[in-house]
């Protein structure tokens, strides 16, 4: 048991990252790699300026349109997103771990605020798969690779939360939060948790289009 | 409005095509489409879309459907790419008939939901990949397919003879110089500062036009031309069906024209789609970026004419008049705020309809929809309620729609809600007020 722990926080937790930025690295490559082959064209209309308004355009809350149409979703997920990454990264726990390894360290989250946060996700990721039963034209989208991969998401923090409340089986909730952490990071890049890097793209090249070609703004 | 449950409108040309085809034939078009003729893009696209929905609320048929989900743009999407894409092409007849009307009927590839959806998704893009595979199947619907045929063999859309085109420009001419002295309609006058293009449905019915277009270019003084020869049709009804060969055919021709005049700029009539096509994809086909020439809507040329003061203005157009902002020279060119400087130059009382510039709703006829022809007119009609809607709280008594296809859209709208509006292009009412003096050439 001792020897599967020291694994799973040991080399497993290499591997995960490899894994996970690997991946995503490998994933832009291929991404412009196979532009050069088949689309070069895209280059042509590819432009730093309208990619990166487009981009800040869409980062700023509620400046699009499509955002204030829909305030209570753009409003969870943009504190969703931001939580999600803030959370693991800032986490005291998490930090101490990288300290005893490498002894580096970055200042960390009030517990207290983590906690806030984790809940915060846990709830977004139910009113995310909520609104995909309720509201018909999402439904019709749904499929149940859609609840998969938000369960993908939600088993870390949700484990993550209950082992650092101690509310049951503590030892078997951590080895589950580490190793569904893993998974996540390991699933990212294969799957559409990808549009993480892939949405810049799509994001930069229907900008360009919009603001170089067309003149005109796509938020 | 009920009656859900009807069966889709279809036509000969569908249904025949759907008969010659061959399990084979299916499967290895489409992947043949998607293989070869898609991208990292089109991937990149289908991988990201995260099935969120928020793409719904941009598009003109799902609102007026009563939030049909099935009419979503992602839903599109859904029920055509993401099923071939998962059962590998293996796709029924059925299904088949149900792509053709979703890519080519319910969906005006106007491009409103990029704008909605938060990665930018092109569904647009993706629906005109779907019209290209059931081009490739032969089971394009018959009126458009029709013009596509037209476009091959007389390169204009409208089987308008060479003779037929000629006799038009020069009946035209003798009308408009009983009027004006000296007007002249010049064709393929070497090295004159532009070339003017129209589309074909101009001389076939709406001669007029070309009429009014040459009146103001007299009074202008302008120094023009129009070709006499084919080229002169600045349609593409093939960018609509996936017939990019053909869709490359007439945008060759189309420059070639232009660069054997040797005209210095391309001024367009009126015409969002053909605009597009000029603008935006042709020139893409034939492998240039951008135009090889300075391409002007007319609505630009307008512009241009009003503030340098070719054209004067005796008296303002009266009526309250409301602005269509066509999607093609929008939210496909930025054209938008210079429209409301040329109402505003032409007309004195000028409502706002909201939606509105980049995100005004598609008239329901673009992007080939109307040009599915009379079989599918009842649904277009149903799909766009929406259009009746934002043009009834205007309370207008003019729509100003400066594009062909939107024009031909809400004028049948206008009927089919009775909202008692006059559709008018912008050169009308410019042509209705301007000071018609006889230019005096040396
Ligand atoms: S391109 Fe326009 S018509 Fe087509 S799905 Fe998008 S919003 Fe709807
Ligand atoms: S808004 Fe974009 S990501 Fe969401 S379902 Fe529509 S196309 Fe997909
Ligand atoms: S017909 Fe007019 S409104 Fe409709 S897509 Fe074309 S330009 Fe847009």
């Amino acid at each position: 048991m001792n020897g599967f722990i020291d694994f799973i926080m040991g080399p497993m937790v290499w591997i995960s990252f490899l894994v996970f930025f690997g991946g995503l690295c490998w994933k832009l490559a291929a991404v412009i790699r196979e532009i050069r082959e088949t689309e070069p064209y895209i280059f042509t209309y590819l432009t730093l300026f309208h990619s990166l308004r487009s981009i800040g355009a869409w980062l700023i809350p509620f400046f699009p349109r499509s955002t204030r149409q829909q305030p209570i979703f753009y409003g969870i997920s943009y504190v969703f997103h931001l939580a999600l990454f803030a959370v693991p990264i800032f986490l005291s726990a998490h930090v101490v771990l990288v300290e005893e390894a490498f002894n580096i360290s970055w200042p960390v989250l009030n517990d207290g605020l983590a906690d806030l946060l984790t809940v915060v996700i846990i709830a977004a990721l139910v009113f995310f798969g909520g609104r995909r039963i309720m509201v018909p034209e999402i439904k019709f989208l749904t499929s149940a690779k859609d609840f998969v991969l938000l369960s993908i998401v939600l088993l870390p923090f949700l484990t993550g939360f209950l082992a650092y409340h101690q509310v049951v089986a503590y030892r078997w909730m951590t080895i589950i939060h580490i190793l569904t952490g893993e998974f996540m990071l390991i699933i990212i890049p294969f799957s559409r948790l990808a549009h993480m890097i892939t949405a810049p793209l799509t994001r930069a090249y229907t900008g360009s289009e919009f603001g170089n070609v067309r003149h005109a703004r796509d938020w | 409005m009920e009656n859900k449950t009807m069966e889709k409108a279809t036509d000969p040309a569908v249904e025949a095509g759907l008969e010659r085809l061959t399990r084979d034939r299916i499967i290895n078009t489409i992947n043949q489409v998607l293989e070869k003729e898609t991208g990292a893009r089109f991937k990149t696209y289908v991988e990201t879309c995260m099935r969120c929905g928020l793409c719904a609320d941009a598009c003109s048929y799902f609102l007026s459907n009563d939030r049909d989900p099935s009419y979503s743009p992602a839903a599109k999407v859904k029920q055509t790419v993401w099923e071939m894409i998962d059962k590998k092409g293996d796709v029924s007849k059925d299904f088949l008939r149900r792509a053709v009307h979703i890519c080519h009927l319910e969906c005006n590839v106007c491009r409103r939901c990029s704008m909605y959806c938060p990665f930018g998704i092109d569904i647009a893009y993706m629906m005109l990949m779907v019209r290209r595979i059931c081009h490739k199947l032969e089971i394009t619907p018959q009126y458009i397919q029709d013009t596509v045929n037209s476009h091959s063999v007389t390169l204009n859309q409208m089987w308008v003879k060479e003779d037929e085109w000629i006799d038009t420009l020069q009946w035209q001419e003798e009308d408009a110089r009983e009027e004006f002295e000296n007007l002249r309609i010049p064709l393929d006058k070497r090295g004159a500062d532009l070339m003017y293009s129209v589309i074909a449905p101009e001389p076939k019915f709406q001669a007029g036009l070309i009429y009014q277009a040459a009146v103001m270019m007299h009074a202008a003084g302008m120094n023009w031309t129009m070709p006499s020869m084919p080229g002169w049709d600045n349609s593409n009804m093939a960018m609509y069906t996936g017939d990019n060969e053909i869709s490359g055919r007439i945008a060759r021709t189309f420059y070639e024209k232009a660069a054997e005049l040797g005209v210095k700029r391309i001024v367009m009539g009126e015409c969002g789609h053909a605009f597009r096509s000029i603008y935006d994809v042709g020139n893409r086909w034939v492998s240039w970026g951008m135009p090889p020439f300075e391409v002007v809507h007319a609505l630009e040329f307008y512009h241009e004419l009003l503030t340098q003061g070719r054209i004067t203005i005796k008296e303002k157009y009266g009526k309250k008049v409301t602005l269509h902002d066509p999607c093609n020279v929008s939210r496909g060119r930025g054209l938008h705020d210079m429209a409301r400087r040329v109402v505003n130059m032409i007309c004195d009382d000028f409502v706002e309809m909201t939606p509105n510039r980049e995100h005004n709703y598609c008239c329901g006829a673009g992007g080939g929809v109307i040009n599915c022809g009379p079989p599918y007119k009842g649904e277009r009609m149903v799909n766009n309620r929406v259009k009746a809607e934002q043009l009834k709280a205007t309370g207008a008594e003019v729509l100003i729609a400066p594009c062909h296809n939107c024009h031909s859209g809400l004028e049948d709208i206008v009927h089919h809600y009775e909202l008692g509006m006059e559709v008018k292009f912008l050169g009308d009412i410019i042509f209705e007020t301007m000071d018609k003096k006889v230019y005096k050439g040396k």
